[in-house]
């Protein structure tokens, strides 16, 4: 059990660490992460928005459908954790 | 075989120095939330972060003095309910956009109501989704923390029939 | 090879992590080791994303510095965008790290059903009562 443990960590080890030659360096300006969409965001939060914070500006206004889902999962949690846990009461339901 | 609960949440502490400093600590705590919500737009904050922090109040609350009481203040109707209406707010914030006019969650379309330009509609749209943000987080962290510590039944005298 | 390494340091230090919470969740038997794995797991990805986000070059958090009300006035073109660090990973993983606890209650939720159930935590216990009893 042990040894297949450890050999999938080594062959997952061993792709993780092949793709990091692909990735950009630390700190790169450049990087395509920080070239996509992000200059747009930093240039435009602060006149459409009026928020100076632009990780609030992207998180409530231009990624609203994404921060709603999120708050949709964690609603999902509580409730299903009500429902896995809580025992009825005498008297409420059967 | 029977479980065995070695540890008791439903008591006060006996700590003297644990229950002032939390009774001191908790409303600092919970208008420090408040800040961190209301204060998103400008400083590092926001929804998320206030509302696990208004969570966090709420369990220290329940671990210093107890259940029992921490139920008599935020009871699990409560917080089921809260809990709805964190995301409620927000996807009524959404359906109100669309009423005015807009797409759904394009808070410029709610300069209509408020009367400012629309940087500022947006930047209070924001906030609105913010607090209903908060709310939902809140709420859920609390009723987690609750249903998990207390095996989902909640009050002392239900868990002592129970066992 | 230690220059190969330094200059992409953190995404070897994220790897590490990252396969210490998977050896934690394919290798251990006890069911809570599995979760905190799961989490440490978690953690790997959250700081990888957020490492993803930073510039080199005098680059400072992503709040706009300033009288915010004076700028925003004459429009945008006075922002540069060298000056801020990128915003969106900050964005992803702010939800990311209260999904994590959501699912982490979630899977406590779960775990006591088990325990209730089988009143154990250890995996290969839990498969023996199965095969036993046919449950």
């Amino acid at each position: 059990m042990k040894v297949i443990a450890i050999a999938i960590i080594l062959l997952t080890g061993g792709l993780l660490i092949y793709g990091v030659e692909d990735m950009p360096g630390w700190g790169d300006p450049d990087s395509p992460a920080s070239s996509h969409v992000s200059p747009k965001y930093i240039k435009e939060a602060l006149g459409k928005t009026a928020t100076p914070n632009m990780v609030t500006a992207v998180l409530g206004d231009y990624r609203g459908y994404d921060t709603m889902g999120e708050t949709a999962v964690i609603f999902t949690a509580g409730i299903g954790c009500i429902l896995m846990l809580r025992k009825k009461r005498k008297g409420e339901g059967d | 075989m029977t479980i065995k609960r070695t540890v008791n949440m439903t008591k006060q502490s006996d700590d003297v120095i644990v229950k002032t400093l939390s009774r001191l600590l908790i409303p600092f705590m919970q208008i420090y939330a408040l800040y961190v919500i209301a204060h998103g737009h400008y400083s590092p904050g926001g929804g998320f972060q206030g509302g696990v922090i208004l969570g966090a109040s709420l369990i220290l609350l329940a671990i210093t003095y107890g259940l029992d009481n921490a139920l008599r203040m935020m009871s699990e109707r409560l917080n089921t309910i809260l809990c709805s209406l964190g995301v409620f707010i927000y996807a009524g914030i959404g359906l109100l956009c669309i009423m005015l006019g807009g797409n759904y969650l394009d808070y410029g379309a709610l300069d209509k109501i408020l009367h400012v330009d629309i940087a500022h509609a947006r930047s209070l749209g924001i906030l609105g989704i913010e607090t209903g943000v908060g709310i939902a987080v809140m709420a859920v962290m609390a009723s987690i923390f609750l249903d998990i510590s207390t095996g989902g039944l909640p009050s002392t005298k239900e868990r002592d029939q129970s066992d | 090879m230690l220059e190969y390494i330094i200059s992409k340091y953190n995404f070897w230090v994220y790897v590490i992590l990252l396969l210490i919470g998977l050896y934690a969740m394919v290798g251990k038997k006890n069911l809570v080791k599995k979760l905190i794995g799961m989490n440490i797991f978690q953690s790997a990805v959250i700081l990888f994303y957020v490492s993803i986000g930073v510039k080199k070059g005098g680059a400072t958090v992503p709040i706009f510095l300033g009288n915010a009300h004076a700028a925003h006035g004459h429009g945008h073109a006075i922002i540069d965008v060298a000056s801020y660090i990128n915003p969106l990973p900050h964005v992803l993983m702010l939800t990311a790290i209260v999904v994590s606890i959501a699912t982490t209650g979630v899977a406590l939720a779960v775990l006591i059903l088990i325990f209730r159930r089988y009143k154990t935590l250890e995996l290969d216990e839990i498969m023996k009562i199965r095969k036993e009893t046919g449950v």
